[in-house]
């Protein structure tokens, strides 16, 4: 075995490390606290980098794949272990998360320089980031739900970092409660999974882990009511926990929310990383949800359970889509962009496995977190303001975070050629058109790239276009503290904050190479084959014509947005928007998000406080109204016996023996209600009960 | 043969009497000799620990003597995995009871005594192995915790005692009969005797022969069950607790919660399902659905709470319902299931492990309840405070570790064991393994709700001088939260310790 294997545990340690030490550290020492997590993530990258050189040159046979495991607990009289693997899809997402924190850590330092609680972002940054690259080494599915949990709480604790700000308390709670409804699925497949495979270990070296084809065989061959297979049954449940995670529809109402957190933590958890382990985990068990499939000449398998995920996803790309086109909050906007694109990513495991999803993760993951740094940026810039119809002008004030975004825009646009996002989204549609199930994912598809354009186009013409909007604000009101601290023409943040802008936006350029047709390395990586590079016309021309059909509907949106936000400019902050003025009711439904959170609210969490109220009306009134009957009856009873007593009895005896009255009043009184009077005559009955089994029986 | 377990429930009990002599004014006396005694035990607990051969699942440190032979009562004592590791739980909670219970001024060496007496109780039982003393112990064990809530709760703690004793009281009364019963059919008290009998089927036989009835069997088992029913509590028989949690003073909380309300798991454990399993399983269904009823209405009646402690109170039944939950489909015949045996050791495993992680976990809590109380002089209710994050963020950072432990958050203890429950009993039974997970999630709505409403938001501004604690209350949860680090990531140091006796009882249940 390999070092880099047997010591892949180091990469999730080393932060957890530094986020204990940070804990722990009672000073403020915010250098050592910044130093440690950068350091931790710096050092993990490298370690990933070495995973990575690992996992490369074993071409033709088969994807490189190595795991550790040790013994952890015991019930039964047999062990359970857990551990860890390294394969192609381990060491890609390694590098990925290492590299990208590393630069959003970066970032922070500058982003957060004034929070008086500096250590603690960084104390749960680094936390985060342990998570998170448990999730991505586990070989095991509970350690990788333990990991994803944690993931899940450093999510909550960083949403709700403000926590005095109501809303981000109540959006932590939202994500968390949201997120766990997902989790109760992925914990009832994992133990379904695990009682009928007897492990969680996805491989083994013995070829018997959950995820091989023994496994797999057994899962496939028995069904469930409606002749599901439990494969698929499996399956679902584990998709429903990406779904949570991965904000899903209809689970995605958290994720918007989520933006209450600093916008470091909205890059690197709620676009980059965490939100993306959603993808992940279904890329991770793509061997359980393609088994079963009919076996297929060429493209991917197809099954129950991909075809459920392909849904899911083409809804949610083309849902959220819409949604952003509505929305005035710059981190809104990208958030819904951020939903919309998880959309593709599953569509992209449906219809074309696990290198077509993985691939646009992995772009995305880029030129995302850029996207998110650089409205941090443009926050920071414009003294914490949020709206976009309040900015505008940027380009002259902020030069190189405009650059950076356009980069980031044109990237998540899907701009032809020459950046990342047009060769990984192309390659979800290409796949798409190809389906043989249904051809509505791609329209589905297509109409959320002709969105994505247009409202990126919008944002960028709000943003940097145009004159600067922000002084009206001073007219009406403005927020105390920044008013005087800052003078009032937006300013470029500092370096800490623009280079690591500048190398995301490089990748957002350069990373498409590796997964264009002619050359597709990334697919071939995963799957441990050897990429070669093929200019042949055959396959060009195959793509070109799905390429050019995607490139004319980017800059058909690009077009109309810029003519839209970008020729002609609103004048004030509080004009109305160019689309809500032509179609207000539907504008209306986009900008309140199809009023999903109002159905919730009148649906789901009622019904939650009504049961809630159910359970503590039968708890007070039936099950404590049964004790009290018990309670009155027996009160009653002895009072009807005191009754009968004096009356009845004694009453006959009354003329004739004045003393038995008396002693009858003794005898009522033993029946006043009276709890002890009760216990008293219990014990006693209970002494007389013990003395005639033991003698009565005796003789 | 050995005193060991003898001496160990004769330290709190004579330290009790000791106390009770101190008298009133000797305070600073009274409280170090009854902190000094309960760390004896927890030294004697530990010891007896450290000295458990974990590989079997045998009775070990076994004392048994005739007692009075001709009604066959014998003292009998032993302790396996299970009663070891209730007697560390019942050892490591009365210290910190007793040092949460330190500013109690008001005849401070009845209070203590009290406690201490409640210990010895809560060590016999959990030691006793012949019926006779062991239901000594067990009444013992209500007397103590009966007079500190009427004596030293809160403003309406004489209805809340009363209700706790005597519904405890009906119940033990039923389990009395029902051991009479047995007595009389079988000719003895003895815990393993009977449940060898019930192994091999002479049990039921031997009933119906002496009272010459069918159905005998199941009305004796649900006598025993009543008895331990109310304990735990399973719903429906669960309306003492809220008024007696939130009534009694916040350290005798944890000792209710923390150690108490494992007695009825264990005498499940020890007593019913051994004793009874043929009748379990007659009326297995039934019981599943208590079991799912336990977890999911006392969930959501902790949801409609606004009193902390009563939320937290009804949040120990759904912890405790995961045990039933667990304990129950073990016994299920369990035809055509993968593993059957391996599915039901891992169910009663993480019942164990559940019953420590909950004893440990709402301890901690109800710790810091009155720590609460303390500095707010009695308020407690949800929307009494807000924001308090701001002023104290060592008390919500610890106090959050103890919320996220009971939760279920995996990396904390409370996870491994919900982990074990649940994959043990979705195979025996699926459905209600499937509808136990609201439970889950009910739990995280309500805590999460608490952390908001009392940690989050604006700060209210009349909290603005709530103190944050003090090193000594630093130092006084530490033990518990470091525990549930220990346990999130090493729960094998229960595990082992506990499985040889899990196995042994699944066998014991498989005939």
């Amino acid at each position: 075995m390999i070092w880099i294997v047997k010591n892949l545990w180091l990469i999730p340690a080393l932060p957890l490390l530094a986020a204990g030490i940070i804990a722990v550290n009672k000073q403020p020492a915010r250098k050592l606290a910044a130093g440690l997590a950068i350091g931790s993530m710096a050092l993990g990258f490298l370690l990933s980098l070495c995973a990575f050189a690992a996992t490369l040159g074993q071409h033709g046979e088969g994807a490189f794949r190595e795991t550790f495991s040790f013994n952890w607990i015991q019930f039964g009289g047999q062990w359970m272990s857990i551990g860890w693997v390294l394969d192609p899809l381990t060491a890609i997402m390694l590098v990925m998360v290492t590299f990208v924190g590393m630069l959003i850590f970066i970032f922070s330092v500058g982003y957060m320089a004034h929070d008086k609680n500096f250590m603690r972002f960084f104390n749960f940054l680094a936390l985060f980031a342990s998570g998170m690259l448990g999730v991505v080494i586990a070989n095991n599915l509970l350690l990788l739900f333990v990991s994803w949990e944690i993931v899940g709480l450093t999510s909550y604790l960083l949403i709700g970092f403000w926590y005095h700000k109501a809303s981000a308390a109540a959006a932590a709670k939202k994500a968390f409660i949201t997120t766990r409804i997902g989790d109760l699925g992925l914990l009832l497949g994992m133990v379904w999974l695990y009682a009928q495979t007897g492990t969680l270990n996805f491989y083994t070296p013995e070829h018997t882990g959950c995820l091989e084809a023994s496994a797999l065989a057994g899962m496939v061959s028995k069904t469930i009511f409606g002749g599901m297979m439990v494969s698929t049954a499996i399956g679902l449940l584990i998709f429903l926990g990406a779904v949570g995670k991965s904000g899903q529809v209809p689970l995605h109402v958290w994720l918007p929310d989520a933006m209450e957190g600093p916008t470091p933590v909205s890059a690197l958890i709620h676009a980059a990383t965490m939100v993306a382990a959603g993808v992940f985990l279904v890329a991770r068990v793509y061997p359980l949800m393609a088994a079963g499939a009919a076996p297929v000449e060429h493209g991917a398998p197809i099954t129950t359970a991909l075809t459920v995920v392909t849904w899911v996803g083409a809804i949610t790309a083309i849902f959220a889509a819409s949604i952003a086109v509505a929305q005035n909050d710059i981190k809104r906007i990208l958030a819904y962009s951020t939903v919309s694109q998880l959309g593709y990513m599953m569509m992209g495991l449906g219809v074309g496995g696990v290198a077509v999803g993985m691939f646009h993760l992995i772009t995305h993951a880029f030129f995302k977190a850029l996207l998110f740094l650089g409205s941090g940026s443009v926050i920071h810039g414009c003294h914490e303001e949020q709206d976009v119809r309040k900015m505008g002008g940027l380009k002259k004030y902020m030069p190189i975070t405009f650059v950076v975004y356009a980069i980031g825009m044109l990237a998540l646009a899907g701009f032809p050629l020459f950046f990342s996002g047009f060769w990984s989204k192309d390659e979800i549609l290409h796949h798409a058109s190809l389906w043989s199930v249904s051809k509505i994912p791609f329209y589905l598809g297509c109409t959320g790239a002709l969105f994505t354009a247009f409202y990126m186009t919008r944002q960028m013409g709000l943003v940097f276009f145009g004159s600067y909007r922000g002084h009206e604000k001073s007219a009406h009101g403005h927020s105390s503290h920044s008013s005087e601290s800052h003078s009032h023409d937006p300013h470029e943040s500092p370096a800490v904050m623009t280079v690591p802008l500048i190398i995301l936006a490089g990748f957002a350029i350069l990373l498409g190479v590796i997964g264009t047709p002619a050359w597709p390395w990334f697919d071939a990586y995963l799957n441990g084959e050897l990429a070669e590079l093929q200019i042949k016309f055959s396959n060009l021309a195959e793509s070109a014509g799905l390429m050019g059909a995607s490139a004319l509907i980017v800059l058909t949106g690009i077009t109309v947005g810029w003519m839209l936000y970008g020729k002609r400019q609103r004048k004030t902050a509080a004009e109305k928007d160019v689309l809500e003025a032509a179609q207000p009711a539907i504008f209306k439904l986009l900008e309140n998000k199809y009023f999903i959170d109002e159905i919730y609210e009148a649906t789901v969490i009622r019904f939650n406080a009504f049961a809630a109220w159910l359970c503590d009306f039968a708890d007070k009134w039936v099950f404590g109204g049964a004790v009290l009957l018990v309670k009155y009856f027996t009160i009653g009873s002895s009072w009807l016996y005191r009754l009968t007593d004096e009356n009845v009895v004694n009453g006959g005896f009354d003329a004739a023996c004045g003393s038995i009255r008396g002693s009858g009043g003794i005898l009522s009184k033993l029946h006043s209600g009276r709890v002890q009077t009760y216990l008293r005559i219990i014990g006693v009955a209970l002494v007389a009960l013990i003395i005639f089994l033991i003698w009565g029986r005796k003789a | 043969m050995n005193h060991w377990l003898t001496i160990l429930t004769l330290v709190p009990f004579i330290g009790g009497i000791i106390i009770a002599g101190l008298g009133a004014e000797r305070k600073i006396l009274v409280r170090g000799v009854a902190l000094v005694t309960s760390l004896i035990g927890l030294g004697g607990a530990i010891c007896l620990w450290l000295n458990f051969n974990a590989k079997s699942g045998d009775l070990q440190f076994v004392e048994k003597f005739d007692w009075v032979p001709t009604l066959g009562i014998q003292y009998f004592l032993g302790v396996d995995g299970l009663g070891a590791l209730m007697v560390l739980l019942t050892a490591i909670v009365t210290p910190l009871a007793i040092l949460a219970s330190w500013n109690v001024e008001d005849r401070p060496h009845v209070f203590h005594a009290l406690v201490l007496w409640l210990q010895a109780g809560l060590f016999g039982t959990f030691t006793a192995l012949n019926f006779f003393h062991w239901f000594l112990f067990w009444e013992l064990g209500l007397i103590p915790a009966f007079f500190l809530i009427k004596l030293w709760g809160g403003p309406k703690r004489s209805p809340a005692a009363t209700q706790f004793f005597i519904y405890t009281m009906v119940g033990s009364v039923a389990l009395l009969l029902s051991f009479l019963a047995l007595r009389l059919a079988t000719g003895s008290f003895d815990f393993i005797e009977l449940a060898g009998m019930a192994k091999s089927g002479v049990l039921t036989t031997k009933l119906q022969a002496a009272f010459g009835w069918k159905n005998i069997g199941l009305i004796v088992f649900f006598g025993a069950f009543l008895g331990f029913a109310v304990k735990v509590p399973v719903i429906p028989f669960h309306t003492w607790l809220p008024a007696a949690y939130s009534e009694a003073p916040s350290p005798v909380t944890m000792l209710l919660t923390g150690v108490m309300s494992k007695m009825g798991v264990y005498g499940f454990l020890r007593i019913l399902l051994p004793i009874f399993p043929d009748q379990i399983r007659q009326v297995l269904t039934p019981l599943l659905w208590l079991a799912v009823a336990t977890i999911v209405l006392s969930a959501c009646a902790a949801f409609a709470q606004k009193d902390l402690k009563r939320m937290l109170a009804y949040s120990s039944i759904n912890h405790l319902g995961y045990c039933l939950l667990a304990m129950f489909a073990a016994v299920s015949m369990a035809t055509g299931v993968k593993d059957a045996a391996l599915q039901k050791a891992a169910a009663l495993d993480g019942c164990l492990l559940q019953m420590f992680n909950h004893g440990l976990t709402a301890s901690a809590l109800f710790l810091f309840m009155a720590l609460i109380e303390k500095r707010s002089g009695g308020l407690r209710g949800l929307e009494d405070f807000g924001g308090l994050r701001k002023v104290v963020p060592v008390f919500t950072g610890l106090m959050g570790i103890a919320l996220f432990s009971s939760l279920g958050l995996p990396g904390l203890n409370g996870f491994v064991g919900e982990f074990l429950i649940f994959k043990g009993v979705f195979p025996l039974a699926p459905w209600a393994a499937a509808i136990s997970t609201i439970g889950i999630l009910v739990t995280a709505i309500f805590l999460l709700t608490l952390i908001q409403r009392v940690f989050c938001g604006p700060l209210n501004e009349c909290w603005a001088k709530f103190p944050d604690l003090t090193t000594g209350e630093r130092l006084l949860v530490l033990p518990s939260i470091a525990l549930m680090f220990i346990l999130g990531i090493w729960p094998q140091f229960i595990l082992g310790a506990v499985d040889a006796t899990m196995m042994k009882l699944v066998q014991q249940l498989t005939f």
